[in-house]
């Protein structure tokens, strides 16, 4: 890391600092996008297609447009609707109650169309098309191959071969998709619940045919968007056109149900993998067919094989359609489906050959291997590595332990398109500013910490602003981007602040401005102790410093290890799967805020687990239609189903700051699968892992 | 959800006429609201007239020597905390612990946890025209099946959700139902009924009958009971399958037992215990006698595994009492 700047005194960063909106959040003080209310703002609600697959022959909104009460009707002017839940018309009415009636009034002709809502269906031979492109795709991108696998398995000591089937993960953000938009003349504003303010005011730019600067996104606090809140959404986009027509302010919040239906989720895999490897536990080779769904979306990449080295390996992936809401992006996308069919693929084969899994994976390289072999050894401690069963399901009795391990990796580099501009007022305060948003990680707290740290002042100091499109721009909060690209700008910028007010004070101490530093609100002359206050220096101020800047390199890289380790209790006479630690090592370079990390970690742990164990969109084979679009049948993990969980943090400055949100969540699934088959000795291989499945698993032995 | 008149009448004989007099839900009894509300935000329901009765005196439990009365507007909290309710009708404070959520128990009524409707997703799912509602299908049949009935299904599938009414027939209690005609008093067990016998309702309600009050007699000394769930998410949730059981045992001898099974048939499932009578139980005879209980099972594409988890509630719950 020779082209890394030094970070200075570190009294801010890496320590625990709390969530500066913390205490509003839990009191609720702090104001979400629902809780926005204006004189006389209607409420709009969007009528979905229960079809899933139909040609709109015609949409006719004169009765709904008739009901007392409604301001505004909107046609989406669909040819086909192609999932149950896609968009048809919206309305916007006086009350959401005489929304849900005028929704009943809007009368819809529909010609119903061959459908397919399983993977397997598509798939067959003479299946209808049910989307334009065809149903199946193999994008040549996504195939990938390396040296020679029929030599590699020749030379293999064990072979296994296993099918993994992962189902479709929907986010369920706790606060629903939505916006709240207002017009003056052609200068729309809009409140909207996401995690990108700068990509929803463009989309709605482009949308309006409007210049950038006539819109203005805000999104002070939200809830949650785990990669399915970019852009407007169609219900941005509604919300702003019933706006316009009604104009007056409409509130427009999807309920449970639609977030489950139309605003995104993580595709499907059915990953058949084959491995080989030598008594010594070098792979030698592997394969694996992988198809998957995204419904009406793509697969994106499932990265197979994922993380260890490999010398051959031939790579298939298929993308396949049914009639279902598309997939967006979702934490770490394709990475936990892969973890989730190398990891037990790893388990499986070290069984094969005899060694033990931690072993096994040690005697092969593997990305960001340096600091993999010491998140091994600090989580094997951690868990207790040795107490696993030597011989799976060994253990007596109905009630069973066991302890597995699952590897992730990530980039985590961020981007250079945030900008952060800092203000030192003549009174010593200072502002900075970004258009960037709070998915979570606590955008505003590591902003002002930052800031501070860097002009060596109290966190108190700073005032944070994120959240709002008239700031200098920054990214959608997509990749790990957030932090990796807003930290290192705000050290930039309040760097660059910092030179000009010490530009300023320099003849007044004397010396050359290189001389000056800042500590403990203090601008102090290196070695020789004369000094003056930040208030003193800031009072010499004719105007305010201002400083816009995004990152310079050295601030930041990209490329995370992570390994997860969980000990589990099965019950075998009822399937229930009981976690009952889950030690996640990860690394993220420096870390900025050591609290929020961890929270990262445990949110990203909880996300693996419920992911691993219950959540599951179900859509009805007969009518097409979602069985379970609620927190009732779409089961989310819950405070019973909750590990010790023990999040350890590698802080490692020397390689800048590296995004840490995604990387979190990845090795949780396949660490406790890898458990449970410690626990029980028979693989559960259908996910996620209900007693059904691991009683079915055990009836078959 | 629509507009409705929202009524309260003062006593208890006003309810029935207040009421639907037929079986078109148009206007029906709310107490905790908690399924109610459910019902109509789904559109399953469009009542233009919702009858409180929490504001009637159905909100006690008295004891007696005989036995506990507890008034139908009873929360379930105040059921699962009440001490005297835990000690001698232990299965039925279980029950009442072990519904959903502590916010829900505040709110929600012994009386509508017996006349909740179904949790099957195709009746609750407004786009399924069930055989429930009219319709000409079950779609749990060729649909997805793996939470419905194991047993006593058919033509409809759905499972009882009610925890407190399978340990409520356990204990043997009886429910006073207050009609346009005066009071009748129907056993819990008489309370519920199959689909074949009326695919449209769980109960033997009429629409404008009202629970009021629930009896459940003392155990007779030396008697003990248990309620044991099985939830798929264990923070919240209905049972996958349940089992309430009463034993009575005396020198090691089993004198009387009583076992009813949660969420494995349209009603709460009353198994034939009288094989663990006459004779010292054990977990081998538990395990026979459960395997016994489930030996006419007809599971659908996906819920064979429930047959497994009620013979593991089963066992548990009786060795639990020996």
């Amino acid at each position: 890391m020779a082209d890394m700047k030094p970070w200075g005194e570190r009294y801010l960063t890496g320590t625990d600092v709390q969530r500066l909106d913390g205490e509003d959040k839990v009191t609720g003080r702090a104001k979400y996008t629902y809780d926005l209310n204006f004189p006389g703002m209607l409420y709009g609600k969007i009528l979905r297609s229960q079809h899933p697959h139909a040609k709109v022959i015609k949409v006719d909104l004169t009765r709904a447009a008739a009901h007392p009460g409604v301001k505004a009707v909107f046609d989406f002017e669909k040819q086909t609707v192609r999932y149950a839940g896609e968009e048809v018309a919206a309305i916007a009415a006086v009350s959401p109650e005489v929304a849900d009636e005028a929704l009943k009034l809007i009368d819809v002709t529909y010609e119903k169309l061959p459908f397919s809502v399983r993977e397997e269906t598509s798939m067959a031979e003479g299946a209808a098309q049910i989307h334009p492109n065809g149903n199946v795709a193999m994008d040549e991108r996504r195939q990938s191959e390396k040296g020679d696998t029929v030599a590699g398995f020749a030379e293999a000591d064990a072979v296994i071969e296993k099918t993994y089937r992962v189902p479709v993960q929907t986010h369920t953000s706790l606060e629903t998709h939505g916006a709240v938009a207002q017009w003056d003349g052609d200068k729309l504003t809009v409140w909207s619940s996401t995690q990108g303010v700068v990509g929803v005011r463009d989309d709605l730019a482009k949308y309006f045919d409007l210049p950038p600067e006539n819109v203005r996104v805000l999104c002070e606090h939200m809830g949650g968007g785990f990669g399915s809140k970019f852009g407007p959404g169609a219900e941005g986009v509604a919300a702003s056109v019933l706006a316009r027509s009604a104009g007056v302010p409409v509130k427009l919040m999807l309920n449970r149900k639609e977030e489950h239906l139309a605003v995104g989720n993580r595709p499907s895999a059915i990953m058949t993998i084959k491995m080989g490897a030598k008594k010594d536990g070098k792979i030698t080779a592997f394969e694996s067919q992988t198809y998957g769904t995204g419904g009406v979306g793509g697969i994106g990449n499932i990265p197979l094989p994922y993380v260890f080295d490999i010398a051959n390996y031939k790579s298939e992936l298929k993308d396949v359609h049914i009639n279902a809401g598309g997939s967006r992006a979702m934490r770490a996308p394709g990475h936990p489906q892969a973890e989730i069919g190398m990891d037990c693929a790893m388990d499986a084969l070290a069984d094969a050959v005899g060694m033990d899994p931690l072993a096994f994976r040690k005697a092969n390289g593997s990305r960001a291997n340096e600091i993999r072999l010491k998140q091994y050894d600090i989580g094997a401690k951690e868990i207790g590595w040795e107490r696993r069963n030597k011989v799976a399901g060994s253990a007596k009795g109905p009630v069973k332990r066991g302890i597995g391990m699952g590897c992730g990796m990530w980039g985590g580099g961020g981007n250079k398109r945030s900008y952060v501009e800092v203000q030192i007022h003549s009174d010593g305060t200072v502002d900075a500013k970004c258009a960037i948003q709070d998915i979570g990680t606590g955008s505003r707290t590591i902003l002002a910490m930052t800031v501070a740290e860097e002009l060596g002042l109290t966190l108190d100091q700073v005032t944070p602003h994120v959240g709002d499109t008239n700031f200098p721009p920054g990214t959608g909060s997509g990749g790990s981007s957030t932090t990796p690209s807003m930290v290192p700008a705000a050290k930039t910028a309040a760097r660059k602040a910092k030179g000009e007010l010490l530009a300023l004070v320099a003849p007044l101490l004397g010396v050359d401005a290189a001389m000056l530093e800042t500590r403990q609100g203090q601008i102090q002359v290196k070695g020789n102790g004369k000094s003056m206050s930040w208030t003193n220096a800031t009072a010499q101020l004719a105007s305010d410093i201002v400083v816009t800047a995004n990152r310079d390199d050295g601030y930041h890289s990209s490329g995370a290890a992570g390994v997860h380790f969980a000990e589990v209790e099965v019950d075998i006479e009822t399937g229930r799967i009981q976690p009952i630690k889950i030690v996640a090592v990860n690394d993220c370079g420096l870390v900025v805020n050591k609290l929020l990390a961890e929270s990262q970690v445990n949110g990203g742990v909880i996300g693996g687990l419920s992911y691993a164990l219950l959540e599951n969109r179900l859509l009805d084979r007969q009518t097409g239609v979602m069985v379970n679009p609620n927190m009732e049948a779409y089961k989310v993990a819950g405070a019973m189903e909750m590990p010790e969980i023990v999040p350890i943090l590698m802080d490692m400055p020397e390689r800048g700051v590296i995004g840490l949100g995604e990387p979190a969540t990845i090795p949780t699934a396949g660490a406790l699968a890898n458990a449970v088959y410690n626990a029980i000795g028979v693989w559960v291989t259908d996910f996620p892992m209900t007693p059904d499945k691991v009683l079915n698993a055990l009836a078959q032995g | 959800m629509n507009a409705f008149e929202y009524v309260n009448p003062s006593n208890l004989q006003d309810v029935p006429k207040l009421l639907s007099q037929k079986r078109d839900r148009k206007s029906v009894v709310m107490a905790g609201g908690i399924d109610l509300l459910g019902e109509m935000k789904d559109n399953l329901v469009s009542p233009t007239r919702l009858v409180n009765i929490k504001a009637l005196d159905l909100r006690y439990i008295r004891h007696s020597k005989e036995g506990v009365h507890i008034g139908a507007t009873t929360t379930l909290t105040e059921v699962a905390s009440d001490g005297e309710i835990g000690k001698t009708y232990t299965a039925l404070a279980e029950a009442a612990e072990s519904v959903a959520s502590l916010q829900i128990r505040n709110v929600g009524t012994i009386g509508g946890n017996l006349c909740q409707r179904p949790r099957c997703w195709y009746y609750r799912g407004e786009e399924f025209h069930c055989l429930k509602k009219g319709g000409h299908l079950c779609f749990a049949v060729e649909g997805e099946n793996k939470y419905h009935a194991i047993m006593g299904g058919g033509p409809c599938h759905i499972v009882h959700p009610s925890d407190t009414a399978p340990a409520l027939i356990a204990l043997q209690a009886t429910l006073k139902i207050q009609g346009p005609n005066g009071e009748r008093t129907v056993p819990a067990a008489d309370f519920f009924v199959l689909p074949e016998e009326n695919i449209y309702q769980e109960t033997v309600l009429m629409p404008n009958e009202v629970v009021s009050e629930l009896f459940v007699p003392k155990p007779k000394a030396g008697t003990k009971s248990t309620y044991l769930k099985f939830k798929e998410k264990g923070s919240m949730d209905f049972a996958l399958a349940a089992a309430a059981v009463v034993l009575r045992v005396e020198d090691g001898i089993c004198r009387a037992a009583q076992v009813v099974l949660g969420g494995v048939a349209p009603k709460p499932w009353q198994a034939d215990a009288s094989a663990l009578v006459g004779q010292s139980v054990t977990e081998d005879r538990a395990v026979a006698f459960a395997n016994a209980v489930l030996k006419d099972a007809s599971p659908l594409r996906d819920n064979a595994f429930k047959v497994t988890l009620v013979k593991t509630m089963i066992k548990r719950g009786v060795m639990a009492l020996v």
